[in-house]
């Protein structure tokens, strides 16, 4: 087409041929068609697409797009497709309850999959079991598994902090030392991750130096570090999240503190370890729900990151972004197990389930629908910047009910 | 409380001086331009957050930190001329809520253009080789990195002192922020002065967002949260005063270190608990001069 011929459209009339497509798109008639196949089955995804946890949010969306195609070139439920709508719940528990209610109400979702921080989660759990739609929480918490905040429709693919902080006790504390300090961020998380490294602890007979408490958003440690240095322990436990670890780790590098003691945190995040560098990062041992790197051992993890590199441009899952993944498989395989979408009928195939979608067997534990998988001990290593090999896999602590706090302990009759 | 040594007490005490030689240098600038053009500037934060981009940007085409050291105050102070020219500048004798609410919006600008260019999530900045480590201060190891900003923050404030005290600009400087109009009657060009003085103000802020960079890395939000203290700094050293935003830095981070190792929740209250008891006291603060906002 010559430009002449693109300029003598006139502007009039690209505007009509511009809304009638916009009206086309919008219209009933589109969804009729659509329609006269199947309705598809909708997993509402509440994230927090904006805010600090941003890009560890945009990797969970990217993994569970993975799980929903897969779901879909199966040949879905019976021909049935699935889809994912992703919502932002902005790190914020009441937004999230008004989106994951939106969702319920007006999108008519069948699941919902989907947060990123302790509280935001209850409240999306909230929602989710007054109007009996299953949710399965991709985010760490411990209280998401006690009776008062459970319900039939309440499912954790997650590591709980008490199982995490557990495992990396459990491998620090015999190799490091019995004098422990810990550094811990001034809210449920934190204290619940203190609380999982003491529980382990006291089979090793550790001493509890100090526990300092860090406000949430600290961005400078160096008045917090010499009481510790002081102290001189084995180990320093850091327990906090995204920048606030990112800085703590740095800090406490920048005071020498890496050549007395050795640092740990309940988990290290891929993502994290990337904004970071590897200055900042270098020999800590931490915990994780997931890294990329056990693909030479395990092929379910071989054929997820596979997939994933296929169809995001050759990169590899964080370990956040493998929880939306398993989140929405589960309940997707469930929901084919149960041959339909009755709500009762899949949470009885969610617990039969017994799966190995990308991480090693796990299943979900009939008292509190916990997770029950293994947790992988990482170290940070030298790296050049932007490399995404930074973690070596030095244990893997295998799934164990016995790890995790028990039924009776969280409030559950059975 | 167990454990209290003279060692960690006069370690803290001095991690306390090195946290408010940041805080003095993040509102040294920041005073400067309330002292001289009585403009609030609450894009002080950002001028300091792009400062460390800058810097970044810089050390990624293969320019090193000594280099951004130079480089940076420059390049930030250019961008503080250009802003105090054309949007400062029109709304002088407008009332202190006018630039305000400009440098207020205008920092929400510059936030979402440094997300637009780099992206929402932060970047580490390593420490320079040659300042990496910690060294024996005699009570216990101190980041040698932090040392080095302890010396940066003492050689702008002198350069600074020494270039309004004993330079004739300077004298012009001073004489322009008591008396505006005679000095404009003596035939100098005001507006001159304060596009200078503004493009310093931001210049350092540039300065002590690049030092801030090795030690918290990059963000795009790392400026709204030291703006706060830097805040209670100035106010605490008496609006407009050099040399109480210095003393008021090193006492912040003095009061901060100490609740830190005594109450380490309290840390971040302390500080606008101090803000409180100065302001009961002494409303202007330490030096601030009465009446400087009306």
């Amino acid at each position: 087409m010559s430009s002449n011929n693109l300029r003598s459209i006139s502007r009039r009339r690209l505007l009509t041929t511009v809304g009638a497509g916009a009206v086309m798109a919008a219209s009933p008639f589109r969804i009729n068609i659509l329609r006269a196949e199947e309705p598809t089955i909708k997993v509402g995804f509440p994230v927090p697409l904006t805010g600090p946890y941003g890009a560890e949010a945009q990797d969970q969306v990217r993994a569970a797009q993975v799980a929903i195609e897969e779901f879909n070139e199966g040949g879905g439920l019976n021909g049935r497709k699935a889809e994912l709508l992703v919502r932002d719940d902005k790190l914020n528990p009441g937004e999230a309850a008004t989106r994951a209610l939106e969702l319920i109400e007006n999108d008519k979702v069948n699941f919902i999959v989907g947060s990123l921080s302790a509280s935001v989660q209850l409240a999306v759990n909230n929602v989710a079991k007054e109007r009996k739609i299953i949710y399965n929480s991709i985010s760490q918490s411990d209280e998401i598994n006690e009776a008062k905040d459970f319900s039939p429709y309440t499912f954790h693919e997650a590591l709980t902090p008490h199982l995490t902080a557990g495992a990396v006790g459990r491998y620090v504390f015999p190799k490091f030392g019995k004098k422990v300090a810990f550094l811990t961020a001034d809210y449920a998380y934190g204290h619940e991750m203190v609380r999982g490294f003491q529980a382990a602890g006291k089979a090793f007979g550790i001493e509890s130096l100090v526990d300092i408490r860090h406000p949430l958003g600290t961005t400078d440690f160096s008045a917090l570090l010499p009481r510790i240095q002081a102290l001189k322990p084995d180990i320093l436990c850091i327990s906090n999240f995204g920048r606030d670890q990112q800085i703590a780790l740095k800090q406490a590098t920048d005071f020498g503190m890496k050549k007395t003691m050795k640092i740990v945190a309940p988990i290290l995040l891929y993502t994290g370890r990337q904004a970071a560098g590897p200055q900042a990062f270098e020999g800590v041992i931490g915990g994780t729900s997931y890294y990329w790197g056990i693909e030479d051992k395990l092929a379910s993890a071989k054929a997820f990151n596979d997939r994933f590199r296929k169809m995001h441009g050759g990169k590899v899952p964080s370990d956040y972004g493998a929880l939306g993944y398993g989140g929405v498989k589960t309940l997707l395989m469930a929901a084919k197990a149960a041959g339909g979408l009755d709500t009762d009928k899949v949470i009885a195939a969610m617990e039969a389930l017994k799966y190995d979608y990308y991480k090693g067997p796990q299943y979900y534990r009939k008292c509190d629908h916990q997770s029950v998988q293994s947790v992988f001990i990482i170290e940070s290593k030298q790296a050049a910047q932007g490399s995404p090999d930074v973690f070596n896999v030095i244990a893997t602590e295998e799934p164990n009910e016995a790890n995790l706090r028990s039924c009776e302990e969280l409030g559950h009759k059975s | 409380m167990a454990g209290l040594s003279f060692d960690l007490i006069a370690m803290q005490l001095f991690t306390g001086l090195a946290l408010g030689a940041i805080y003095v240098l993040f509102a040294i600038g920041l005073s400067l331009i309330f002292g001289m053009l009585t403009v609030v500037n609450f894009a002080h934060g950002a001028f300091y957050m792009v400062g460390a981009y800058v810097g970044l940007f810089l050390v990624s085409l293969g320019g090193n930190f000594w280099l951004c050291l130079v480089a940076v105050p420059l390049i930030i102070g250019t961008c503080g001329l250009v802003v105090e020219r054309f949007l400062i500048r029109p709304l002088y004798g407008r009332g202190i809520d006018y630039p305000l609410l400009l440098t207020f919006g205008l920092s929400y600008v510059m936030i979402e253009l440094v997300r637009i260019a780099f992206g929402k999530s932060g970047y580490p900045f390593d420490t320079p080789e040659l300042l990496q480590g910690a060294v024996n201060i005699g009570v216990g190891y101190f980041p040698l990195y932090r040392l080095f900003i302890i010396g940066v923050a003492a050689a702008v404030l002198l350069g600074l002192w020494l270039f309004l005290e004993r330079t004739s600009f300077g004298l012009i400087i001073r004489a322009g922020a008591r008396d505006p109009q005679i000095v404009r009657v003596l035939g100098v060009d005001v507006s001159r002065v304060w596009l200078f003085v503004f493009g310093i103000g931001c210049g350092i802020a540039g300065l002590a967002g690049l030092l801030a960079a090795p030690l918290q890395g990059v963000i795009p939000e790392m400026g709204s949260t030291i703006l706060a203290e830097a805040f209670v700094v100035t106010v605490v050293g008496g609006m407009g005063s050099i040399g109480g935003a210095v003393i008021a830095g090193l006492l912040v981070g003095v009061v901060v270190s100490m609740t830190s190792l005594v109450a380490p929740e309290m840390a971040k209250v302390s500080i606008f608990a101090l803000m409180a008891i100065v302001l009961l006291i002494r409303p202007q603060g330490f030096f601030g001069r009465a009446g400087l906002m009306s």
